[in-house]
């Protein structure tokens, strides 16, 4: 029978049938991050329990930091608790952490494909629901709780419910200064953020086989926008060339060995999908959101639309809602809504693509005045890499902050919060009401759209300036 | 894990959809095991700016303080992957939550906890949530071993739930202990994989130690 990637990735992991449809799967690799691996593992030295296999679990600190340049994991007093809790939990489980001041330190969606931790056909499971961003690699990779991260420590694997299998299709080429990032909010515009829910999601088409390892991340990155814990890109050679050289990425005769049973895992040309979504790429332009969840979604030379013109009450109360929350008017053009924050960075578009994308629009241009814009590489490597390239002192020179790598201004863990009342143009992956800070008001954008409304002021058409 | 049998108690109505996790506990109480979740639940929309409770904020009307169970929109739970969403429920005394659907991985983690997700046609959380506006006794019963939802009416509503989940919610059992016991299926899951995929269980240790040396 014809089998989908996910099926034979599914098949290859089945440790046992626990009957109920449930089964237990083998996890291949399990990265934990302080936030949610703390309780865990207080939980387990209060029941005497081991982490089965410390080899296959590997540790980040990316969460509470401060971002600041020269920081340290003490640099931002509320989160220190989790950063020393983090150390001494690694050091008594014998698994390594890559800790603050390492030079692989970043976000864990980051480093996992940046490290070669994620693998094709691989199952990683992370506590943090953005863990498909390692499905950009063609891992089957999966965010979890709590009490399953402690699950996987104590025995390397999880009990799992098999996902129906939905395929979104991208296909045609993107318009000039349409992203990745554009790509997927339009999909969640069209589908909505429960599309997914209950699904494992393979990204396929045209548009996905030419579009680079990074850009395939960030799709898979918001899956759980769309309501799925699991989306991929099966893998093929741009994926091997992505891998090839990486710090775990399996070398020599391991390599060869690799290399081939990958070569077998992207769907049969028959497999067949509960749910199929065809997106036409020819047609999207620049998005934005407009409201308080990542299906409120325009192009950027749309309109603040209509509550009146939902098609239920419930529907209308929620976009009435926002549009209050967001200070925005019903039929206002979104273009020219004056910003005060501009954060590039997170998990969604962090690495040196987006933050080429961003500075080729900063280049030789200014950050408005009043507006506060961070740039923050998702990872050290990166930060390095854009160092190399010259691409922090573009964004310094424009009046952009070039920080350390870190959660930032994603989420209101750390000390990189927007005022209340503020509105930020985020490259991130929520816009939900007060994730940036209490009060917060979020507009999501690619890398390109957000160095635009830096240098605007305000949202802006990036494909105005780049000409 | 907590066992569920039954609850009857106060329900408290949450009709909007896509109810997130960062509005059901905001970030801020995630930086410290010793955070009060109780206190954090829906800590947005709860305390007005000044600190104080919002008198229009439902859980701070009697006689929903003492909510036990709470009646939501679609997609209850969505987004981050935080547990303590399911903590904070709890700590606040909630037991069940009755919605069209939830987010996935707060629906798994609410098991693992020992809080009752119970999902009913949209149709029927409609019914609730006016029979909840319109009642001066607002309470529910939810009856996991019988598995229905009634009012003090005598209205019951039957619910579908896996067989495996309601008899682990139903003993209380410890997953990680169970899957203990299938310690030496995974030992032989391991072995023989590791003869087809060496790759993936073959790492040595000590690399990332040696990367930091190396700066
Ligand atoms: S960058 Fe944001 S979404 Fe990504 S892991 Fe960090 S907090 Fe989560």
């Amino acid at each position: 029978m014809p089998e989908s990637f996910f099926d034979k990735v599914w098949n290859q992991h089945v440790i046992a049938d626990l009957g109920d449809d449930a089964f237990l799967l083998h996890v291949d690799r399990h990265v934990i991050q302080e936030t949610t691996c703390a309780q865990a593992f207080k939980n387990m030295a209060r029941d005497g329990r081991k982490t089965r296999n410390p080899e296959l679990t590997y540790a980040v600190i990316d969460h509470v930091l401060s971002t600041a340049p020269g920081r340290t994991g003490d640099t931002f007093e509320g989160g220190r608790e989790f950063v020393h809790l983090m150390r001494a939990n690694c050091a008594a489980h014998n698994i390594e952490l890559i800790d603050v001041d390492h030079p692989w330190q970043g976000i864990v969606h980051i480093v996992s494909p940046e490290l070669g931790i994620a693998l094709p056909g691989a199952t990683l499971v992370c506590g943090d629901s953005h863990t498909a961003t390692s499905g950009g690699v063609g891992a089957y990779a999966w965010g979890i709780g709590t009490s399953e991260v402690e699950h996987v420590l104590a025995t390397q694997s999880i009990v799992q419910r098999k996902p129906k299998r939905m395929r979104v299709t991208f296909d045609g080429k993107l318009a000039p200064q349409v992203y990745a990032k554009d790509l997927i909010l339009y999909l969640i515009g069209k589908a909505g953020i429960s599309a997914g829910r209950g699904h494992a999601v393979e990204y396929a088409g045209s548009a996905i086989r030419a579009m680079p390892i990074e850009g395939r991340q960030t799709i898979c990155n918001m899956s759980i926008e769309l309501g799925a814990r699991a989306g991929f890109v099966p893998p093929d050679d741009a994926t091997y060339e992505y891998l090839a050289g990486r710090p775990f990425a399996p070398k020599g005769r391991d390599w060869e060995a690799a290399l081939a049973y990958w070569r077998g895992l992207p769907s049969d040309p028959e497999a067949s999908f509960d749910r199929e979504i065809a997106i036409d790429c020819a047609d999207i332009a620049p998005q934005i959101t407009w409201g308080t969840t990542p299906e409120d979604v325009t192009g950027v030379d749309g309109r603040v639309p209509d509550p009146a013109a939902a098609p239920d009450a419930s529907r209308r109360a929620a976009m009435a809602r926002s549009l209050d929350y967001l200070g925005l008017t019903p039929g206002q053009p979104l273009e020219g809504i004056p910003v005060d924050v501009v954060f590039i960075g997170s998990c969604t578009n962090s690495r040196l693509s987006d933050l080429e994308a961003a500075a080729k629009v900063a280049r030789g241009r200014k950050v408005a005045p009043g507006v506060r814009a961070l740039v923050v590489p998702g990872s050290a490597s990166v930060r390095q890499a854009a160092e190399a390239a010259g691409l922090d002192r573009v964004f310094t020179e424009a009046g952009f902050e070039w920080r350390e790598a870190g959660c930032s201004m994603c989420v209101a863990v750390n000390d990189d919060q927007v005022p209340p009342g503020k509105r930020c143009i985020a490259t991130s992956n929520r816009n939900f009401e007060g994730r940036q800070g209490p009060g917060s008001r979020t507009h999501l954008a690619s890398p390109a759209s957000a160095a635009a409304a830096a240098v605007r002021g305000a949202i802006a058409d990036v494909r105005k300036l780049a000409s | 894990m907590e066992k569920f049998t039954a609850v009857t108690g106060i329900a408290a109505s949450f009709p909007q959809e896509n109810i997130d996790t960062d509005a059901i506990i905001p970030a801020s109480y995630l930086r410290s095991l010793g955070s009060d979740l109780g206190a954090g639940l829906f800590a947005r929309s709860r305390y007005g700016a000044d600190g104080k409770d919002n008198p229009d904020f439902v859980l701070n009307r009697p006689p929903f303080r003492q909510s036990r169970i709470l009646v939501a929109g679609a997609n209850f739970g969505c987004g981050s992957s935080r547990e303590a969403a399911v903590w904070a429920l709890q700590r606040f005394g909630i037991r069940c939550v009755i919605a069209p659907s939830f987010g996935d991985i707060f629906f798994e983690n609410a098991f693992k906890n020992g809080l009752l997700p119970v999902i009913l046609p949209e149709a029927q959380v409609r019914e609730l949530l006016s029979y909840l506006a319109a009642s001066n006794d607002p309470t529910l019963a939810v009856d996991l071993e019988h598995c229905t939802v009634a009012t003090p009416q005598g209205r019951s509503i039957p619910f579908a739930i896996a067989p495996a989940r309601r008899a682990a919610l139903l003993e209380g059992l410890d997953e990680i202990g169970q899957t203990l016991r299938h310690g030496g299926e995974i030992a032989a899951f391991q072995k023989a994989d590791a003869a087809k995929r060496r790759w993936i269980h073959a790492r040595e240790q000590g690399l990332v130690a040696s990367r930091a040396r190396a700066r």
